[in-house]
Formats: structure tokens, sequence, C-alpha cells
């Protein structure tokens, strides 16, 4: 198996006015990931931008992987324009992955934006007994409704705006979530921006349920070596890409 | 083929290392590539007692670089002998340790330990530029570089000692110099430079450390200077840093003098990158028609 590989790009397409869909192949055996996991992706073969980009896969298909990416800077700009049949070399999967329920909990998944790109894969996994919340800023911020649509479990939407679903916080839809079925046990796994991920975990901690958050820090490596992606835990910094991303909520230190 | 060189009483099968602190302890590379076809490993900074780092953000990207303030975060040297050395030594390629100490009794605690446990060479890094009370005035003081220098060195005399210079000085050729002076068998540079980038949105600075460590190939050509500078200086080998992405790369601090390389971001930017270096100076030594490394090293043809 290679964790350092070429890709092959299948196709690379808008989704909507931010968003990209990658599918790459492949040219090597390599290992399956888990849900959660990332890759380091090369944007450009430049020396500007020099370092490869974190990206979670979204969906694993026999021979492809894709990636849901959003047009940030430098490199994501520059991987907007990757064309079909062109290589990549592309480090993965590394990191954690999203563990399983524990017995007696039911999965309840949160996503804020971007964050479905990582819990797509892992509610693939799960039997439809979960529960997705899924929050944006507003109506076009959502990415893969109908692919979600297709998970075929239950799926409360909400945006910030009130323009579609459920208005409000994701957080606020959290909480009103486990106020209304106070005798199910959840197990919480969130993913989102930062200050998502921290609002969510407090209102997890106000319910007594325990859960798991998908970090993001600045990465040069992605593999370990260079302690770049540090996150303050109770246990002293550790690495998003090694021991994260997929963190406990209780061990990190908001 | 010969790519063998030698390092004071050191002799590398090769003259690819790893720069302290892009390779771990090891550990993380041998997904990608097999770290006993290295010349050599130089192992993260180690410490008298452990330390925890800096907070993040800890790096950030600039343009054809990146600044680093890691806080030279490390397991300390009690944890160092117990854990990472025995799995270090697996691997056939020499180990050189490089060290940081808040005074010269650290360095000499630090380095008698590291001798007696029988590494094969330890590099003073004097000139860490990211933690207030770390290295920095050594590095940049020749009077107290060579009290160092001169300490280790009565301390572990059959000890393969690299001093690393800081670019932070206004004389390479005076630093070099006194390193020589003081008994360093060999001198390596550059450490990153000092630097800051600033996010004009929100007016931060992208580092929680406010300034960082410049490395990658936008220092390329400041550690070419440096190490042609300090190759002219000096009797003792002196072994490049700074830039060094691929086999050409390798080659051009050759002609300008080095005796050995070391790669440091090009490790994130390729993990197999050291593995592909060693590889492509053979073939480019092979395309040349010469027989052995050693003919290159300082060849730099000036007017
Ligand atoms: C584990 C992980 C998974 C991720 N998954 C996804 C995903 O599925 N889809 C997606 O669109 N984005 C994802 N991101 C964020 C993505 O890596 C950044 O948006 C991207 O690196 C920005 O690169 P840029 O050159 O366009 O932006 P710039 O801002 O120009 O990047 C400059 C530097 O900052 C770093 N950087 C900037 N923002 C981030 C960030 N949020 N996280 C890490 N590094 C950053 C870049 O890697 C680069 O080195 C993930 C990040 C991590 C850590
Ligand atoms: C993330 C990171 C950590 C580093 N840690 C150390 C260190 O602990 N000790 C040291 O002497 N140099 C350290 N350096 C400096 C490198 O060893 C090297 O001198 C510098 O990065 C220039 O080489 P490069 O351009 O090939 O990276 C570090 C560099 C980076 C990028
Ligand atoms: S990105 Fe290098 S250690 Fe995590």
């Amino acid at each position: 198996m290679h964790k350092l590989f070429t890709a092959r790009v299948i196709e690379n397409r808008p989704v909507n006015h931010k968003n990209y869909l990658l599918t790459a192949q492949p040219l090597a055996a390599t290992a399956a990931p888990l849900p959660g996991q990332f890759y380091m992706i090369e944007t450009a073969r430049s020396l500007d931008p020099l370092l490869k980009r974190p990206f979670s896969y979204f969906r694993r298909t026999p021979d492809t992987l894709q990636f849901l990416y959003a047009l940030k800077g430098k490199g994501t700009a520059l991987m907007s324009t990757l064309a079909t049949g062109q290589e990549i070399r592309v480090i993965g999967p590394l990191g954690t992955g999203y563990p399983p329920p524990p017995k007696g909990t039911a999965p309840l998944l949160v996503a804020g934006g971007l964050g479905i790109a990582s819990l797509f894969s892992f509610a693939e996994t799960l039997s439809k007994k979960l529960c997705l919340l899924y929050g944006a800023r507003c109506r076009s911020d959502f990415l893969m409704l109908d692919e979600v649509d297709k998970l075929g479990c239950e799926v409360v939407t909400c945006t910030d705006d009130f323009s579609f679903g459920k208005g409000g916080k994701v957080t606020d839809v959290v909480s009103d979530f486990l106020s209304s079925s106070p005798k199910k046990r959840y197990t919480l796994y969130a993913c989102g921006p930062l200050p998502m991920l921290a609002a969510v975990s407090d209102t997890a901690r106000r319910h007594k349920i325990r859960g798991f958050v998908s970090l993001e820090e600045n990465m040069a490596c992605g593999f370990g070596a260079c302690l770049g992606c540090a996150v303050r835990t109770v246990r002293g910094y550790k690495r998003v890409c090694k021991e994260g991303p997929v963190f406990p909520i209780e061990e990190i230190v908001w | 083929m010969d790519l063998s060189v030698s390092i004071g009483r050191l002799n590398l099968k090769n003259p690819v290392m790893t720069a302290s602190g892009t390779f771990g302890y090891g550990e993380e590379y041998t997904d990608f590539m097999d770290p006993s076809v290295l010349g050599g490993i130089i192992v993260k900074g180690i410490s008298l007692k452990p330390m925890e780092g800096n907070p993040p953000p800890r790096i950030c990207e600039t343009p054809c670089g990146m600044l680093n303030a890691i806080g030279l975060q490390n397991v300390g040297l009690k944890n160092f002998l117990k854990e990472k050395l025995p799995y270090l030594r697996k691997f056939e390629t020499k180990i050189i340790v490089n060290i940081l100490g808040k005074s010269i009794q650290e360095y000499v605690k630090i380095a008698k330990a590291l001798d007696g446990a029988g590494v094969d060479g330890i590099e003073l890094n004097v000139s860490c530029p990211n933690v207030k009370k770390g290295g920095i005035t050594f590095g940049t003081d020749q009077r107290s570089l060579s009290q160092l220098i001169n300490s280790v060195r009565q301390a572990v005399p059959s000890a393969t000692i690299i001093t690393k210079l800081s670019p932070n000085v206004s004389s390479i050729p005076d630093f070099a110099k006194t390193a020589e002076d003081a008994g360093s068998d060999a001198i390596s540079l550059i450490n990153t430079i000092p630097a800051l980038a600033i996010d004009p949105e929100t007016w931060k600075p992208r580092l929680a450390n406010v300034t960082g460590g410049l490395s990658g190939p936008a220092i390329k050509p400041i550690a070419l200077r440096m190490v042609w500078e300090a190759a002219q200086a000096v009797q003792i080998p002196v072994i490049g840093v700074g830039g060094i992405l691929n086999s050409s790369d390798a080659v051009e601090f050759l002609l300008a003098g080095a005796s050995a390389v070391q790669v440091g971001t090009g490790n994130f930017v390729n993990p197999r990158a050291t593995s592909e270096i060693v590889e492509g100076l053979s073939a480019y030594l092979q395309r040349k028609n010469i027989h052995s490394v050693s003919a290159i090293i300082g060849k730099l043809k000036t007017p």
C-alpha cells in the first residue's frame, strides 16, 4: 500500500458558487480510508504554493476518491483549475477516523457548512438509524443535498438566516433536538467552523452526552513530522494530523 | 559511484541528511521511504527537560516557503534516550542529535549523556530564533559561542561536534571561524531566518508567536551565499541547509563548498525527497562522468 501516490483527475467541477467536487483515481494500490481521515493534496506542481493542502475525503468509490472543497486562497484556486487527465500527488489516508458509536447510543451527526465533506462518508457507513443535523449560513451554502437525501436517514436542516429548513444556529437546533428526545442516548459527531464546534461541544456537555469533533489547523506535513498542527488538549499539545483530526470533545481545551 | 563523505571523524555513506525538526525521531517517514538509505538523520532538537512548545497557529505558508514557531517542542533528554534512540538505532545510518540549552551547563549535560549513549554526533543548535530565552545569544555573540563550543568539546573530547550557525549575524565567516577555533568538527548552516507574516484582513500576525523562522526554497539563495562564504573561511567541513528540494539543489550546495547537505522543509513537500536526492546525486555524477561526490565539493567556477 502506498501512502504517497499519484492520482489522475477524473472530474473537477463546481457544485455551487464557491465549492468544487474533485474526483481522482489513485494510480497505485492505496489503503482504504476510514471516515474522518484526510489526504494531503498537491494543488499545483509549483514552488508557490509549496505545501500540499489537507482535505477530508467526501466519498470513496471502488476506484476513486472524491473531495468536496471550498475556494479559500491560492492553493484551492489553483486546485479548481485541475483538468481531467492531469496527475496530482497525494498523501493519505492520514489521521484518525470517527470511532463507531458506543453500544446503546445512537449517532447524532452535526455538520456545519463544509463540515459535511468529512461527515458524509461516516453517515454512509452507519445504518439509517442516525440523525444528521446540517446547518449552513444560507440556503445556497448547502452542499450535496441530493446525496444527503439518498442516505435515507433523518436529516434536519437549518440556516442562520432562516432561508431554508429550521431557522437559527445549528447549536440551538442541537439543543432543541436533545431536549425533545431526552430518553434516547446519543453520541455526537461534529465537523464545521471552530466557533460552531466549541458551541456544540458545550451543548453536548450540558446534555451530558459524549461526542467527537473534527478539528482543523494549518498543516505543513500532514503526517506528524513538523509539529505544526498542535492543538491544546487536557493532556498537552496534540497533533491534529496524527492524534486527530477527530478528538473526543472532553479532550479539547477550547 | 562513491557517494561517501567525511564529517570530521564521521564517515557518511552519502552526503544526504535530514534537517533537525523536520524528520521527527524517524518514526513518521517509514511509510514513505527507508531511512537507512540516508547518510545521516539529524534528530529534532533535544533539551534537558521536555518542552511543550508554542500555542497555535505555529506555522503558515509564505511565497515559496513557510514560517514556523514550533517553540522547540521535544520529549526531553530522558525520554529521548529511553524511547526514541533505540528505535532510531535500527536504521543503518548515522544518528546525529541536535541539542539546545539555556546555559552552557545544560548543553554539556546533554552532550555527555548522548555521547555516553553512543550517538554518532551532536549538532549544537545555537541559532534557533523562536524561543525568547533560547540559544539566540550563543549564536549571535562570538564570545559566548566560543565558550559554549569549548566547554562541550572538553566534556566530550571524542564526539563529533557540529555547530549549526545562525544566519542572523552580520558576518558568517567570523562566526564560522569562531566555531572552528573553538573545536567544532564541522559547521552546518543555515537555520531558519527570523520573519513575520501578517493577515491584512484581521491586522493580526499569522503566527501566535508573532514571528517565526522562514524556511524552504525562499531562503535557498541566501543559504548558498552563506555556505560559500563559510566554506572559504574554514578548513572544517561545512554542511549546507536551506531550501533543498531535489538533487540539483543539493549539487548547488556541494559546488558552493558544502561537504554534505540537510533537507528540511523539502521532507514536508515530498516525504521521499531525501531518498530521491540520494538517487539523483548518483545519476548526476554518472551523467557528468564523475566517480566520486567529493570531486565536486567547492568546485564553483567563479570569475
Ligand atoms: C484535516 C482537515 C480536513 C480538511 N478538509 C477540508 C475539506 O474537506 N474541504 C475543504 O474545502 N477544506 C478542508 N480543509 C481546509 C483546507 O485545508 C483549507 O481550506 C486549504 O488548505 C486552504 O488552502 P488555500 O491555499 O486555498 O488557502 P490559503 O489561506 O491561501 O492557505 C494558506 C495556508 O494556510 C493553510 N490553511 C488555510 N486554512 C486552513 C484550514 N482551515 N485548515 C488547514 N490549513 C489551512 C493552507 O494549508 C496553506 O498552507 C481541511 C483542513 C484540515 C486540517
Ligand atoms: C518545522 C521546523 C522545525 C524545526 N526545528 C528545528 C530544531 O528543532 N532545531 C534546529 O536546529 N533547527 C530546526 N529547524 C530548522 C531546520 O533544521 C533547517 O535549518 C531550516 O528549516 C532550513 O532548511 P530547509 O529550508 O530545508 O527547511 C526547523 C525547521 C522547521 C521548518
Ligand atoms: S502537519 Fe506536520 S505534524 Fe501535523
